[in-house]
């Protein structure tokens, strides 16, 4: 539920380096099916910079709208624009199909973002 | 109910040939077809051929599904489903209303000017804000207009500020006016008893910090243009320092926009020219007993001081006392004053919604000044009997006294995994509408109830009882509810799908 190789925010984005400075961000599992189903998310411009816990991104499902904040500091080098087409991605698959930006990272990997077990742990204590 | 449980559409009922109305055959020689090419419809040869019988059973078919506040309690938050009186329909009926034209000339239609100017004034002094205009449609429309003022106001002063502050709670509304207005968005945070926050406010998930009014105001100072406030805010709470945070802004220059929304909270109690609002719009579809949707449209004022009126969209409805001799009765004119050079311009065809100024006019003197203050105290009452019964029984986040609505959540049934959506589609079940949902942001799966003064307590108590029984039903049958409604023509929809691949036209199938 949770892959071993990404990093999370306390917020529910996740962040999978792929060794080569860059990064794919998402939102989590747990983010997603909290959300429910996704019908919109708007991306921003590639290119953009950003730092860490700064908003980039807004997810729009049947019940709300959430703002998406940076895991860690970045330079956009690409969106999923299949996500305009395919919003459902991020429900089915938010690791893989369903990532949002892939960012150039800016410096060392946010220190205050959780990995796996720490962040599985954190999503238990926050359930009701 | 009818027992007919599915309809297909009007397009689909047709049949080739068939007409609804007999024409006399043609008895002069046809004309020549003269339209240029770029004033003809192409591709489109799908209005239904159907007949009299055909339409109006189909349009009554569906009325019958229909649920209105005629047919009982309509709690939707934040958006007042009240009463609409039959005295409204009566008057706005009235043949020298309901058949000028809002191109005949003044002096023919003195009444009609006068009926504006009067809704006007008595805008004025429910708001405390003496300049008013009647043209915007709607709520939207309104607060769009509110911020074109604040825009021209700054703008006339060599000014180019670019903020707009908007708290977390707002409506959604509000930042897309701003946004549309051309300004910059920037979020005032909510403190734990809900309302606007002065102080920075912690994350406490995250540790981030946010900037409260004071910081924002420091920080950005002649830059902000101006604030969009909701009084009482979309949780029902009173913005007890709203005098406060109207000095800190006309401290910088800035202007206090109100969203009228709840006004049905304030009528005849308090004035929000008198705590500091500099432009408001007013809802008369919420507020002022006109119909909501459906049998609408809907009709939103904009009230604002008289720094701001020279800017208010033209032409304006003005009262001349009329020349008369010595020791005679003053007579009055009214006239349409479009000399207005700093005016932002139009905003509605002709002067707006007129049948809806009709209606509120209508409920605002048939009420009285003090029929007026009494309904507003009984919507609190209303409201606050059904946060006093189901207290315990949905969770409340915020403890702070709430007016004309209350925001409760599903805090309590999440645990048995049953969830707001759940609760609103088995309300359906029992025959209610629901109330509004998700809504404000700021409450994790908001249940948002607004009863209005017009129920009696015999419905409240209907609706408290039926509150309370889903939630025996949450605890000890979920599945109940996850399967809701049962008992509608059509059970769950497809929200999913209608959202992410919207079919908004019907199209001929090849």
């Amino acid at each position: 539920m949770y892959p071993a190789d990404c990093k999370y925010a306390k917020n529910h984005e996740f962040v999978k380096p792929l060794g080569d400075g860059t990064a794919l961000v998402g939102i989590s599992q747990y983010a997603q099916e909290a959300l429910g189903d996704v019908v919109f998310v708007q991306l921003p411009e590639v290119g953009a910079s950003f730092a860490a816990g700064d908003e980039f991104g807004t997810v729009e499902s049947v019940k709300t709208v959430s703002e998406c904040y940076m895991p860690t500091a970045g330079e956009v080098l690409e969106v999923n624009s299949e996500l305009e087409a395919h919003p459902e991605f991020v429900n089915e698959d938010p690791y893989t199909k369903g990532w949002m930006v892939k960012i150039k990272l800016t410096g060392a990997l946010n220190p205050e973002l959780l990995d796996a077990a720490a962040y599985e742990a954190h999503v238990a204590s926050e359930a009701h | 109910m009818a027992l007919r449980q599915r309809e297909t559409l009007i397009f689909e009922k047709s049949v080739a040939g068939k007409v609804g109305l007999d024409l006399p055959r043609l008895d002069v020689p046809a004309a020549a077809d003269t339209r240029p090419a770029h004033l003809k419809r192409s591709g489109f040869d799908a209005l239904p051929e159907v007949s009299e019988v055909d339409v109006i059973r189909h349009f009554t078919r569906l009325s019958k599904w229909n649920y209105g506040v005629d047919d009982g309690l309509y709690p939707l938050g934040s958006c007042t489903m009240k009463h609409n009186p039959r005295l409204n329909e009566k008057t706005a009926a009235l043949p020298g209303f309901a058949d000028s034209h809002p191109m005949t000339p003044a002096e023919h239609v003195q009444g009609n000017l006068a009926l504006m100017h009067t809704l006007q004034t008595w805008l004025g002094e429910i708001t405390g804000l003496p300049a008013v205009t009647l043209h915007p449609s709607a709520g939207a429309s309104g607060e769009l207009t509110g911020v074109m003022l604040i825009r021209a106001y700054h703008l006339s002063k060599g000014a180019q500020r670019r903020i707009i502050l908007i708290p977390d709670s707002g409506h959604g509304t509000n930042p897309a006016t701003a946004a549309m207005a051309g300004y910059e968005v920037v979020e005032l945070p909510s403190q734990t008893d809900g309302t606007i926050s002065f102080e920075d406010v912690t994350d406490p998930t995250t540790g981030k910090v946010r900037k409260g009014l004071a910081a924002l105001i420091r920080e950005h100072g002649t830059e902000i243009a101006g604030a969009m406030i909701t009084n009482p805010n979309t949780l029902g709470i009173f913005e007890y320092r709203i005098k406060e945070i109207a000095d800190l802004l006309h401290g910088v220059g800035a202007l206090l926009y109100m969203d009228g929304a709840n006004m049905n909270a304030l009528i005849g109690v308090a004035r929000p020219g008198d705590f500091g609002v500099d432009v408001m719009h007013l809802n008369l579809h919420k507020t002022f007993s006109t119909p909501h949707g459906g049998g609408g449209p809907g009709s939103g004022p904009v009230a604002c001081t008289k720094a701001l009126e020279p800017f208010l969209p033209r032409p304006v409805v003005v009262r001349e006392e009329a020349k008369r001799g010595e020791g005679e009765v003053p007579a009055y004119t009214y006239r349409l004053d479009w000399d207005r050079p700093q005016s932002i311009g139009k905003v509605h065809t002709f002067f707006g919604n007129f049948a809806m100024l009709v209606r509120a006019l209508t409920y605002c003197l048939s009420h009285g000044g003090d029929g007026l203050k009494t309904a507003t105290l009984r919507a609190i009452v209303n409201a606050n009997y059904i946060r006093k019964q189901l207290t315990g029984t949905f969770h409340l986040q915020y403890e702070t006294p709430t007016l004309h609505e209350v925001v409760f959540d599903d805090a309590f049934q999440a645990k048995n995994d049953v969830h707001t959506l759940d609760i609103a589609k088995r309300l359906l079940d029992y025959g209610f509408h629901p109330p509004t949902i998700y809504f404000p942001l700021i409450v994790h799966g908001a249940i948002m109830i607004e009863p209005t003064e017009s129920e009696p307590k015999e419905e409240l108590d209907v609706f408290i009882d039926t509150m309370k029984q889903i939630a025996r039903e949450a605890a000890e049958t979920p599945d109940l509810l996850h399967q809701a409604p049962t008992l509608t023509p059509l059970r769950r929809l497809d929200e999913t799908t209608a959202a992410r691949k919207p079919v908004l036209r019907w199209t001929k199938q090849a």
